[in-house]
């Protein structure tokens, strides 16, 4: 939940509240000296609420989407491969496909079927399992299990900054979660007394250790008695600001972040109400690769995913509700990039996903896998059986550049 | 069973020191519940009723501002202006009302029960105009209803403008209907959704039962004096869900689904378990869940029944704080703590409410009435106690008291008066050690026991 956009509704000065909140966390795990985890720097970006991904990339060489879809897909945006064009929205990302450091998954879903509930979607994305529903006893996340499988992190080697804690980083190896706005100011004796009365609640004990540590490590802005709200200077502002936070620790020694995009649940109106998000995502990817510069990038990959896509007919009200199959965006100096990965399915009727969704040809965390294999080298069967269990890789798409 | 004041308070309150003549065991805590709604009355909330007028005349300025020439234009937004920043002081005093009540009200139980069920029928508004509608709705169909059948409170939410809003309901249209033929528009299933998965069974459901429900809504939408059934909008012929068979495009098939769905078994089991996970454990005992679901099918969704047989399981008294208190209850809380009472808070200047309670609730994670989707806030302690938050109780606790309170309560009184016998031997040795009353404050009210419920 994004406080600010709040803050301003109450306050007078917002603008829509439409504009639903932005980003709910940041997650960043660091290396220590020893650098277990090598150069390269992995970069998790979850799309809240359902991804469009035909309408992220576009069939637009199937005469059958215009009839699918009629609004959505009538502006069009540049081509990518003569059969695949990019939503117009996402035009400022063409550099970085001819480049080669963009790409996508078509056609990709997590093994959830069915019930097309948000809910349960995004456990299963971040969980990483290999069942249909989340499964209670797996209730760390993937990015987590990768953690714990490798040899050497100490305490405090992962920390996450934002208003929740993601669960693809929850687990038992070490995080913490911060904002970067909130201070504690406390006397000495007072910290002691609070060390004291926390000490028998492991909850509050972690908890309040975090934050007390964290924000002295910190160099952030002072809050003055309370909370102090950031002014939003535009409905970017606090995109650019986790970007550069995240920027910022990966050209230091953190080699994974993970943080969402919300507002991809469009069931209405989707050419305006996805504006904003397709907005953030282009400018997340520009600006990590211009944060961390030349050398920095060609180390990196980021990976953009989502609970689910979205059905393939416009529904009655210009949107589109919840669907299976969807898409996956790529991009990065590490990527070999250019090119839409993923077996097409099709879009005529008895190609789709019960007559109604993009019929899914691969397993999301597959490529995820793929992905963490090509750069920390990790074990296959470490990743088919913990990190993701049940998973089955397949064969090698050739991620990385 | 031993049923202790302290317990009563955290877990059926909103925490100690309890108002005077508040009861505090089962029989009396739900003779008050069935009496009179005393709060209700003291701090009115607001009526959809009372803004329709505000909020049309808002849609036709901003036609205005929108289409008109330069001058009429610059004069329909001012005009805009100050009807939305009218709908927004609307939001701002039902929010103090909702504090007010939580402080004053004998029965406590009430004002949590309406907490719970607001969160179960979330709605947020999705533009500014839509900014009061979460507290009419709360005030109009839930509050009403905390003792009635779950049926009622279910047909009053789901024909709501504030949620046929919030899940897009008012947009969908049957693509066979009359209007969905002319102007070749269709249907919109988040409320039929959100129905099955949130608000009743919650499993159980096949995709096309979430169609056919979304079929059967079409023609429920919101019209200039609220919700209306536009037979233009319904989609001919009858549908099926979960098995049972609706004819007919008026509203009655539709409330009769609402019915079915209420009463259906998975839907006591999900709200048995729900109801159990929010009061006592987040990890609940299944006993207690049991007799919960028992309750509620031998009664028919009869929700004083569910009330009593929460209130009477022994499982429902255990002495352990399972739970941490949200922000709002943590907020509410302190303030009782503190010796505020309702009137203090209504007469709290608007700028000064924001500062010291909304924007520091926001901070701790949960802004006021703005959830992060229709399942509403989540219950896990782990979630609320994160290093961010408690950086944020804690400083609250520690800061926060001295602008609502002068001179500061005596730190040893409050802290007895506040915890009960909740009170840990650890901060009973901390708090004398305090440099200062407001440290000594501050670390009653940043402590676990404190936090916990």
């Amino acid at each position: 939940m994004d406080r600010r956009l709040f803050l301003q509704a109450l306050t007078g000065t917002a603008c829509s509240l439409a504009a639903h909140p932005l980003m709910t966390t940041v997650t960043l795990a660091a290396s220590d000296g020893s650098a277990p985890l090598g150069d390269h720097r992995l970069v998790v970006v979850i799309l809240r609420g359902g991804m469009d991904g035909l309408d992220l990339v576009r069939p637009s060489g199937d005469p059958l989407l215009a009839g699918y879809r009629p609004t959505l897909s009538a502006p069009q945006g540049p081509d990518l491969t003569g059969y695949f064009s990019l939503n117009p929205m996402l035009a400022g990302l063409l550099p970085l496909w001819q480049a080669g450091q963009l790409g996508f998954v078509h056609a990709t879903s997590t093994p959830y079927r069915d019930h097309r509930s948000h809910f349960d979607g995004q456990d299963i994305l971040e969980a990483g399992t290999g069942l249909d529903l989340p499964d209670s006893t797996v209730r760390d996340g993937w990015l987590n299990r990768m953690l714990q499988s490798v040899p050497g992190l100490r305490s405090q080697t992962a920390f996450a900054i934002g208003a929740d804690s993601a669960p693809v980083l929850q687990g038992p190896a070490p995080v913490s979660n911060w904002q970067p706005d909130v201070r504690l100011d406390l006397s000495p004796q007072s910290r002691l007394l609070l060390d004291h009365i926390y000490h028998d609640d492991a909850l509050f004990r972690e908890a309040a250790t975090e934050a007390v540590t964290l924000t002295e490590r910190m160099d952030l802005a002072r809050m003055g008695g309370a909370v102090q709200p950031t002014v939003d200077k535009g409905r970017l502002a606090e995109t650019d600001r986790l970007t550069d936070f995240a920027a910022q620790r990966l050209r230091d020694d953190t080699r994974i972040a993970a943080f969402s995009l919300n507002g991809w649940d469009t069931h209405r109106n989707q050419s305006g109400g996805s504006a904003l998000p397709l907005q953030r995502l282009e400018r997340v990817v520009l600006r990590l690769a211009d944060q961390l510069g030349p050398q920095v990038w060609d180390k990196t990959l980021l990976l953009a995913m989502t609970e689910f896509g979205r059905t393939v007919a416009e529904n009655g009200t210009k949107g589109t509700d919840h669907g299976t199959g969807g898409a996956m965006l790529m991009a990065g100096g590490a990527l070999r990039g250019g090119r839409v990965m993923g077996r097409w399915p099709g879009l005529d009727e008895a190609a789709l996903y019960q007559r109604r969704d993009l019929m899914p040809t691969s397993d999301v965390r597959a490529w995820a896998a793929w992905a963490m294999r090509g750069m920390y080298g990790f074990d296959r069967t470490l990743l088919e059986s913990s990190i993701f269990p049940g998973l089955v890789m397949g064969s090698d798409p050739g991620l990385l550049a | 069973m031993t049923q202790d004041k302290t317990t009563a308070a955290f877990r059926f309150g909103y925490g100690l020191p309890l108002p005077d003549q508040a009861p505090a065991e089962p029989a009396s805590m739900l003779a008050a519940l069935r009496g009179p709604d005393v709060m209700a009355a003291t701090y009115p909330g607001p009526r959809l009723a009372d803004l329709n007028d505000t909020l049309a005349r808002a849609d036709t300025l901003l036609q205005t501002w929108r289409r008109a020439e330069a001058a009429e234009a610059r004069v329909a937004r001012q005009d805009y202006r100050q009807a939305i920043a009218q709908l927004e002081g609307v939001t701002l005093l039902a929010a103090k009302t909702t504090i007010a009540r939580a402080l004053d009200a004998p029965d406590g139980f009430r004002e949590r029960l309406v907490q719970f069920w607001a969160d179960h029928f979330t709605t947020v508004a999705r533009a500014r105009r839509d900014s009061p509608l979460p507290a009419t709705l709360v005030e109009e169909a839930i509050r009403p209803h905390l003792t009635d059948r779950f049926a009622d409170m279910l047909k009053a939410v789901i024909q709501h403008p504030a949620m046929l809003r919030y899940l897009d309901q008012s947009r969908s249209i049957g693509p066979r209907s009359r209007i969905g033929k002319r102007q070749n528009k269709g249907l919109n299933e988040n409320l039929a959704r959100e129905l099955l998965e949130l608000h009743t069974v919650g499993s159980g459901y096949a995709q096309d039962d979430v169609t056919q429900m979304a079929e059967l809504l079409t023609g429920l939408t919101v019209g200039k004096s609220g919700t209306t059934f536009d037979a233009r909008r319904a989609e001919p012929g009858p549908e099926t869900i979960l098995g049972t068979t609706y004819a007919g495009d008026k509203l009655e098939p539709v409330l009769k689904a609402l019915d079915d769905l209420a009463e259906h078994p998975a839907t006591a089991a999900h709200l048995a378990r729900k109801l159990a996970v929010h009061f006592v454990a987040d990890q609940p005992n299944p006993d207690l869940v049991q007799a919960l679901t028992d309750a509620w099918r031998s009664s028919g969704g009869d929700l004083l029944a569910v009330a009593e047989s929460l209130l009477t399981h022994p499982a429902a008294w255990s002495r352990i704080q399972e739970k941490a208190r949200q922000p709002f209850d943590f907020t509410v809380a302190a303030l009782r703590a503190l010796g505020l009472d309702g009137a203090d808070v209504m007469r709290m200047a608007d700028d000064v409410f924001r500062q010291l309670i909304l924007q520091p609730m926001a901070a701790m994670g949960q802004p006021w009435q703005r959830a992060p989707g229709p399942d509403g806030w989540p219950e896990a302690a782990e979630v609320w106690i994160t290093p961010e938050a408690m950086a944020v109780r804690i400083t609250w606790a520690m800061e926060m008291p001295q602008q609502l309170v002068t001179p500061l309560p005596d730190p040893a009184a409050l802290m007895t008066r506040s915890l009960g016998s909740h009170l840990g031997e650890r901060l009973a040795w901390a708090v004398p050690r305090s440099e200062s009353a407001r440290e000594a404050v501050g670390l009653v009210l940043a402590s676990p026991e404190f936090n916990r419920r």
